[in-house]
């Protein structure tokens, strides 16, 4: 069998290597030049396994052998629908992130091309993380990406750099520990029965865990995830680390790294402790609702654009969370498709802003204005970016929120009351950010701000472009993510609540 | 009364017999040699006679392994030579090699070993400056560590009461005079000594004095006598219970657990790095392994009575250790109180102790895990205190944390392998130190100790700042002052460093044949 996904995993880790040991005498352009060839060389390998994948099939491209025998651990590895969305949403935005970040990295403490090595390291980890089909290895990769970010944002990020990283670093190291238990628990559990103890997803997700024990590793696990995600109350990392780091950066961190928190949760949460996540499910969803709502409470009051976008993103986190939680198939679906429209949009608004930042040398959104007049692709595609934001009917995010708020519906009318504010703060943070910056009178020292350049151009028009093909025939994404929805509902347990069902959503999860 | 000479294994017994022998050949080499050929027949003599035990030693374990067998009882009921000693052993000899390279080291000190031209001089005096001009060393130090080494090979093998106390000794006492041999900052080295042979001696006295109740209760120095005449429960309870408590006192004070933990940061701090990396590595595994055999095998039956007294011990450790070492401001106390925070989650292992019949046929046991653990710890942690020799400047070793600040940009790989070897220690993936602490909390939580299993993870989260703290320091501090510089060393530590950085990687990677085969030999002789 030809080992695909380690093929996918090993391809950019080994571009690292070769990125990183470039001599120093090597062109300028040169690391730049090859990590973008290898991202997207993987971009295309990633399209040929899409071509390639069945999206009835349930999970494929399986590998497995087993590790450390006496962890019941394996090296195992494969993509179901969700996986191989998440997967292509990675391969898509590193080359653009690559082609973005060109210069982002002549100010580092090292030199240029570690910024291009890590991000490279970044984009094999992360794609390991999301083909990992054992649960410590899937540990082990979630614990390692941390690194490349690390170092990205401490070599390569603004003026508080060394504080946002550790800040960054120790909130996710603090988070994995928990999850360790959780993970140590696991083994503690499927060791019990006859002694064999297994990490392999395929045996997890048919062990049936002890009430009490269950829920303990759900919770372990779900620290960890909502870490990551982030989920309010610990999401307080994001913003600080985002304002310190560069837009490349904190798109992969955003639009990938933290899809992780929410994928995790339907793969290692809902499909592995179905009993454990309905018991969950009440304080879940209070803490999504929170987050929709403060998120964008917080973004609205933010003078930093990095800042603001990053509330943003608490925000949208809590749409794709409570999309998860309500536990029927259009939150899931609405769900699975958000963390993808979600990958794109931010990417789009963190790439345009940090285009805006460098010409204006400043984050802070009162040093901007009238910069239509000067700039207008700048301020066009700043605009398009915006309107992601907000959810605009014929971008992408909009179909998946209005999946979210119809699952949402479903499970209580007023679980959508509560987060239907979300949409219209979305829009004053989103429209006033834009108003602010680029409408208004020129002001003098912006007057010579130059246009968006080729280079830019080019980074920022697949992105919108795929918003826009997606917006309209979403088709592609909706197919490969169905069975993955239909696979977790069916592993939860839940069927859709008869439409005539109009209660709260006890009724809702219990059957 | 007819006599009958004892009988002795001496096949079996040969690593120790390697290891003393040449030991008394060095002390003899000190007496005929002429001083310039000294160090080069020492050396030799050590490395080589150490080389020879450890082959010894890994033909026997992997025969051992290989016939299946659980071991024998040798040298009538003295030594007990099953899987977890013979592993020790290994483990041991193998760090006793690395110790003898870093001891024989002489490109850092500009020609000369990094131990006293002449420890009977006083510091600051004439005699003094008159040795260190002549280029003066102390090549006893090579018959020193062997006889340590000796000590510590006994120690885990050990069957009886008295040949434990006599390996405690003989471990012992090499080890307080090498504490004293600095070369540089001699005051803080001959204080380090003389704390440590203080409050060891008084240790010692704890220990001796519970064996003699121990002895009482169950008439007999013999573990598995005292494992029988325990299970019975004949005699005076109170006896029994204060005999382990003050034999644990001993043991616990060799393993640096608080509250007997207080020595570590002053001895690691003072002694030569070399005698500290070597301590804190070998010590500890050593008594680990006297303390798993001790408390399994002679005292496993009362296991419900000691398991509270290990929890508090275990708990308090780990918490001293990572919470004091946050306030330090010199890498040697650092590590010090960190050796201390993984004899806390080693004892969290210790204490995952179940009987065979409850392990399922792929389960990990304790002694495994434990076992596991020691190798790894103890080789992260000689490569570790291996690095600290080459960070200097004009005064010798730099070990203020201030100086260590911007040692990225100075020497970008052995901050590298620092750094590498600093995230081992805070258990973080890829390592062996992930791969060990998994194994310790694992075997815990299937034992049903979760809540110790709880506080050791808040605790590993408090230690990793700790240890993120210096690497953060190295890589984006900036200097203050004078920069610090990376002395380039001989093969000798380059070759230290190597062998514990490589095995902390390939453990971490691919632990799976170094764990399955200490599970399968994993069993204690009884």
């Amino acid at each position: 069998m030809f080992p695909w996904l380690t093929l996918l995993m090993l391809a950019p880790l080994a571009g690292a290597l070769v990125v990183a040991a470039l001599p120093a005498r090597a062109a300028a352009n040169a690391p730049k030049q090859i990590s973008l060839g290898i991202s997207l060389a993987v971009l295309a390998y990633v399209l040929v396994l899409w071509a390639r994948f069945d999206s009835d099939g349930g999970a494929q491209f399986a590998e497995t052998h087993v590790w450390i025998k006496s962890f019941g651990a394996h090296y195992a590895l494969s993509v179901d629908g969700l996986g191989l969305a998440m997967v292509l949403l990675t391969a898509i935005l590193t080359p653009i992130v690559i082609l973005a970040s060109w210069h982002d990295g002549d100010n580092g403490r090292w030199a240029p091309k570690g910024m291009f090595a890590w991000l490279l390291a970044l984009e094999g980890l992360a794609l390991g993380c999301f083909m990992a089909a054992d649960l410590l290895l899937f540990y082990i990769l979630f614990e390692a990406v941390l690194f490349p970010v690390y170092f990205l944002i401490a070599g390569y990020g603004g003026a508080n750099r060394k504080a946002a990283s550790l800040k960054f670093l120790l909130y996710s190291l603090a988070g994995g520990l928990v999850m360790l238990v959780g993970v140590i628990g696991v083994y503690a559990e499927t060791a019990k029965g006859d002694g064999t103890p297994t990490y392999l997803v395929a045996d997890l997700v048919n062990h049936s865990f002890d009430t009490v024990p269950g829920r303990l590793i759900f919770v372990a696990l779900f620290i960890a995830f909502a870490i990551k995600a982030p989920l309010f109350p610990v999401h307080t990392w994001l913003p600080d680390t985002t304002e310190a780091g560069t837009p490349g950066t904190n798109t992969m961190l955003v639009s990938v790294l933290d899809k992780l928190g929410s994928f995790a949760m339907i793969r290692f949460g809902l499909e592995m402790f179905p009993e454990a996540s309905q018991w969950a499910t009440p304080v879940v969803i209070a803490l999504a609702l929170i987050s929709i709502l403060y998120g964008a409470l917080m973004a609205i009051s933010s003078q930093d654009m990095m800042r603001l976008i990053a509330y943003t993103s608490v925000s949208h986190f809590g749409f794709i969370v409570l999309g998860i939680f309500v536990m029927n198939s259009q939150g899931l679906t609405g769900a699975n498709i958000y963390m993808f429209a979600h990958g794109l949009s931010t990417a789009a608004i963190f790439l345009a802003a940090g285009f805006l930042i460098r010409r204006g040398g400043s984050p802070r959104i009162a040093d901007y204005g009238g910069l239509d007049k000067v700039s207008p692709v700048l301020a066009g595609t700043f605009l398009v970016g915006c309107l992601s934001l907000l959810s605009l009917p014929g971008l992408m995010p909009f179909v998946s929120e209005f999946l979210v708020f119809v699952g949402a519906w479903r499970e209580a009318w007023w679980i959508a009351a509560i987060a239907a504010p979300g949409i219209v703060l979305a829009a004053v943070y989103a429209l006033w950010m834009y108003q602010r910056t680029m409408t208004g009178p020129v002001r003098p020292e912006l007057a010579a701000t130059k246009d968006l350049d080729t280079r830019e151009i080019a980074t920022l028009a697949p992105v919108i472009g795929l918003l826009l093909v997606f917006g309209f025939f979403p088709q592609p994404i909706t197919t490969l993510v169905e069975s993955s929805t239909e696979y977790t509902m069916s592993q939860v347990g839940a069927s859709d609540p008869a439409p005539a069902v109009d209660g709260g959503h006890d009724e809702g999860s219990d059957q | 009364m007819t006599f009958r000479a004892p009988h002795i294994e001496y096949f079996d017994l040969l690593p120790i017999f390697i290891i003393l022998g040449a030991g008394v050949l060095g002390v003899l080499t000190e007496a005929f040699a002429p001083r310039a050929r000294r160090y080069l027949i020492q050396t030799v003599l050590a490395a080589v006679g150490v080389a020879a035990a450890l082959v010894f030693a890994v033909i026997s374990l992997v025969d051992l392994a290989r016939n299946d067998e659980v071991g024998k009882i040798a040298a009538e009921g003295a030594f007990a030579l099953d899987g977890p000693t013979l592993v020790i052993w290994v483990i041991v000899l193998l760090l006793t090699l690395l110790g003898v390279m870093l001891f024989a080291e002489r490109q850092l000190e500009g020609g000369v070993t990094s131990f006293a031209g002449q420890a009977a001089a006083l510091p600051g005096t004439e005699a003094e400056r008159e040795a260190s001009t002549k280029g003066l060393e102390h090549t006893e130090v090579f018959p020193l560590l062997l006889f340590a080494g000796a000590g510590m090979l006994m120690f885990p093998a050990a069957n009886d009461l008295l040949t434990l106390f006599v390996a405690l000794e003989v471990l012992s006492l090499p080890l307080y005079l090498l504490c004293g041999l600095a070369r540089r900052r001699r005051l803080l080295s001959q204080e380090a000594a003389l704390k440590y042979f203080l409050l060891g001696a008084f240790s010692s006295g704890f220990f001796v004095y519970g064996l003699a109740l121990v002895y009482g209760f169950a008439g007999s120095m013999n573990f598995a006598e005292i494992a029988e005449a325990s299970a019975a429960r004949t005699g005076s309870q109170g006896l029994l219970l204060a005999g382990i408590g003050l034999m644990a006192v001993g043991l616990l004070f060799k393993v640096g657990a608080a509250p007997f933990h207080a020595w570590t940061p002053d001895v690691y701090q003072g002694a030569p790095t070399a005698v500290t990396a070597y301590m804190a590595a070998a010590t500890k595994v050593a008594a680990f392994g006297a303390l798993l055999r001790l408390f399994y095998v002679a005292f496993g039956g009362l296991r419900w009575d000691w398991t509270p007294m290990f929890w508090v011990i275990a708990i308090l450790t780990m918490l001293v250790g990572s919470l004091v070492a946050l306030a330090q401001t010199d890498i040697k106390r650092l590590l010090a109180y960190s050796s201390v925070a993984h004899a806390g989650f080693l004892l969290v292992g210790f204490l995952g102790v179940r009987s065979i019949s409850e392990l399922g046929p792929d389960e990990i046991g304790s002694v495994q895990a434990v076992l596991f653990y020691l190798a790894t710890y103890g080789l992260t942690t000689i490569a570790a205190f291996a690095i600290v020799t080459l960070v200097r400047d004009s005064g010798g070793e730099a070990t203020t944390l201030d100086r260590w600040a911007g040692l990225g940009k100075e020497s970008p790989l052995v901050a590298g392998m620092m750094a590498f070897l600093l995230l081992a220690m805070a258990g973080i993936p890829l390592t062996s130190g992930f791969v060990g602490k998994w194994a310790i909390f694992a075997a815990a939580l299937t034992a049903g100790a979760w809540p110790l299993v709880v506080v050791a993870v808040l605790l590993s989260a408090v230690a990793l700042y700790l240890y993120v703290k210096v690497i953060v320091l190295m890589y984006f501090g900036d200097p203050t002052g004078e920069a610090p510089s990376v002395t380039r060393p001989s093969f000798l530590t380059s070759g230290v460093i190597g062998v514990g950085v490589l095995a902390t990687l390939v453990f971490g990677i691919v632990p799976g044949p170094l764990l399955d085969f200490l599970g399968q030999v994993g069993v204690f002789i009884r």
